[in-house]
């Protein structure tokens, strides 16, 4: 990896930390529009998986996956204003916070918020690709509270069936919402559990974005190649709560200072600073570009129109291209 | 009532708006061609779901052959996995695909439920992209097949916003609505009547012919009142009008063919012409279709009406499999004319 594309994935991180440190904030002083979902520990599974994406791959990230948003062409500007539902988020306010940014142009696939229900629209994705024999990818991601969803399994066994172009994140992040994982499943290792259907799998340290991007770019690689689909299991842990409002009090304090440790952004930023002096002052500069980017993002949502109610019913049905004119 | 048994007959339709030119076909053959047709036409075109491909060609032979033609990257078997085959679908056509998914019977659509109604349904609202895909839902009873091969689940999606739902109850409307949904920019419920495939044979356009969503048709007219329905208990209805006709009583019945949108100026119409109303659906009653449009001629033909509005629909119970449990759960000829001619004493 060269030291470009180094400082390339500390930009999207600490993008995305940037952004979600200016979020949290502002949801603090009670100026959020509905809910917000913390992105801290999830940077560098979210940006080093959807790196490893070429230009006409598609990606369904979930509502960790800022870092993929925004690695993958949505605006920090037009990312803050779907926060605050105005008009020029991408949803033009349809949508609420991560979920309203979908972006089909830019090969982005909005979640919902029944996970894993953006798996198999990625199969489906992925299985265009093949009706048409294009060498295109899709990325999907999930947490590990999906996984014990019967559709994972679904997902799983057709991805494995079909031997479809399409490579699945799981976002290992040890709870979901309050709930530990070794209190919903006996299943100790989700990518070995996922073996089973017939997938490549791998598991990864999900606070390594160097390690994620590399089981990334080869699992993009033979899905490329038409050598079928892999799940990564990316471990990380959910360092705030699941929402804004959640203090997350059930996680061991020890737990959350053994995983501080291990941040991500922090630990990336201070390796890319020992391997070479002369980065810092480049990783001063990202870091300022970060600030700038976000304060202006916060600045255009804020000066950003909201919907005109009186078309509230707009959009609910695509006008057809071929009208059934009988 | 004495009635033991549907009625069973396949009545010349001696209606308005009814195609010209046509072979026979049977309902179900109707279906085939669409398909057929449809595939031939347009590349991005495919069918999914359990059992459809090879000889087999899906429990009730819909799909027989079309793999032959079209081959297996068309034609794709699925495992038992509606939830995950629905999105799959919705994947696709998000990609440009047109994907017609069979649910091998109406009553396992509620395994997919989540994929229509949350992601698909909404797709467009979101400004995520159209999703042009078709469920194929094969429904309605009458067949003695008991509480999960009997249903009628169209309210569920009559009620949800972002889909099109439709009905056809003759063979050229099976087809011509079929290529209608295939080839509509939205998530399209298609329920087609399992107790019409070869019970009912009719002129079916060779061709293309599209019968567009969002348009009723008056099967008959008639001023003495207005029978509303769709799907199977058309030719029900048609035949009970055609008994009180010989008693001088002229039922206008409207086939409804789409369910959502309904076409209100058809119903209202209808209604302001005749002043009396009976909706009839093999779904159960409460907070069915029928509902629906009572309501709205409540609302909009009020000072049209000359009685109450009616409602002829299944029973709120499950669908029963005993015949005799059967029978008196659906409405079928026998009833629609006992409470058409009621309607018209009324």
């Amino acid at each position: 990896m060269t030291i470009e594309q180094q400082l390339d994935l500390y930009y999207w991180m600490q993008l995305t930390r940037r952004f979600d440190e200016r979020m949290l904030a502002y949801w603090k002083q009670g100026r959020g529009v509905g809910g917000a979902f913390s992105q801290r520990g999830h940077e560098a599974i979210s940006v080093g998986a959807a790196y490893a994406l070429g230009s006409g791959d598609v990606v369904s990230p979930m509502h960790r996956d800022l870092g993929a948003f925004l690695l993958r062409g949505v605006t920090p500007r037009e990312a803050f204003a779907s926060l605050l539902g105005r008009e020029t988020g991408p949803t033009r306010g349809r949508d609420a916070n991560f979920h309203g940014m979908s972006h089909l142009e830019r090969g982005i696939i909005g979640f919902i918020s029944h996970l894993p229900h953006s798996l198999p629209v990625a199969l489906g994705v992925a299985m265009s690709f093949r009706y048409r024999d294009e060498p295109r990818v899709a990325m999907a991601f999930t947490g590990d509270g999906a996984t014990n969803a019967g559709l994972y399994h679904e997902v799983l066994n057709m991805a494995g069936l079909y031997n479809a172009p399409l490579v699945i994140i799981v976002e290992n992040n040890q709870y979901a919402y309050s709930t530990p994982c070794q209190q919903a499943s006996r299943v100790k290792s989700i990518s070995n559990h996922a073996a089973g259907y017939g997938l490549q799998t791998t598991t990864v340290d999900g606070n390594d974005v160097e390690a994620v991007h590399a089981v990334a770019m080869a699992a993009v690689q033979r899905a490329r190649a038409g050598d079928g689909p892999c799940l990564i299991e990316a471990h990380t842990l959910r360092m705030l709560g699941h929402a804004v409002h959640d203090g997350a009090e059930y996680v061991p304090r020890e737990l959350l200072a053994e995983w501080q440790a291990r941040d991500p952004v922090v630990g990336y930023r201070r390796k890319l600073a020992v391997a070479a002096a002369a980065t810092t002052k480049r990783l001063d500069e990202i870091d300022r570009r970060c600030r700038e980017e976000v304060e202006d993002a916060v600045a255009f949502a804020e000066a950003s129109p909201w919907p005109d109610p009186s078309t509230v019913t707009r959009g609910v049905y695509a006008v057809s291209q071929e009208p059934p004119v009988g | 009532m004495p009635q033991t048994g549907t009625i069973v007959s396949n009545f010349g339709f001696a209606g308005v708006d009814e195609p010209t030119s046509g072979r026979e076909l049977t309902y179900i053959a109707a279906i085939t061609e669409a398909l057929r047709e449809e595939m031939r036409r347009d590349p991005r075109v495919l069918i999914l779901g359990e059992d459809i491909a090879g000889e087999f060609g899906g429990a009730f032979k819909v799909t027989k052959g079309l793999e032959a033609e079209f081959g297996a990257r068309r034609v794709m078997n699925t495992p038992i996995a509606e939830l995950g085959f629905t999105g799959m679908a919705t994947g696709m056509a998000l990609m440009g695909l047109r994907p017609v998914v069979e649910m091998q019977f109406a009553d396992f659509v509620s395994c997919a439920f989540d994929s229509i109604v949350q992601f698909a349904a909404t797709a467009h609202y979101r400004n995520l992209g159209p999703v042009p895909w078709v469920i194929r839902a094969p429904s309605d009873g009458g067949l003695r097949s008991g509480p999960f091969h009997s249903q009628n689940p169209e309210a569920w999606f009559v009620h949800t916003p972002g889909l099109k739902v439709v009905a056809p109850g003759t063979p050229a409307d099976a087809k011509g609505l079929l290529i209608a949904a295939i080839r509509d920019d939205n998530p399209v419920i298609y329920f087609e009547s399992k107790p019409l495939y070869r019970t009912m044979k009719g002129s079916v356009p060779s061709g293309e012919h599209i019968v567009p969503i969002g348009k009723a048709r008056v099967a008959r007219a008639g001023e003495s009142l207005s029978i509303i329905t769709y799907g199977t208990q058309l030719r029900e209805a048609l035949t009970a009008a055609e008994r009180l006709s010989a008693e001088s009583v002229e039922c206008e019945v409207l086939d409804l063919r789409t369910l959502k949108p309904l076409d209100t100026e058809a119903i209202l119409s209808s209604v302001r012409r005749t002043s009396k109303a009976l909706v009839v659906h093999s779904a159960n009653q409460l907070a069915g279709v029928g509902a629906e449009v009572a309501a709205l001629i409540a609302q909009h033909a009020f000072e049209s009406l000359d009685a109450p509005v009616m409602r002829l629909a299944g029973l709120d119970t499950p669908v029963p499999f005993s015949p005799p449990l059967e029978d008196a759960y659906r409405p079928n000829a026998q009833k629609i004319y006992d409470a058409a001619k009621a309607l018209a004493n009324y």
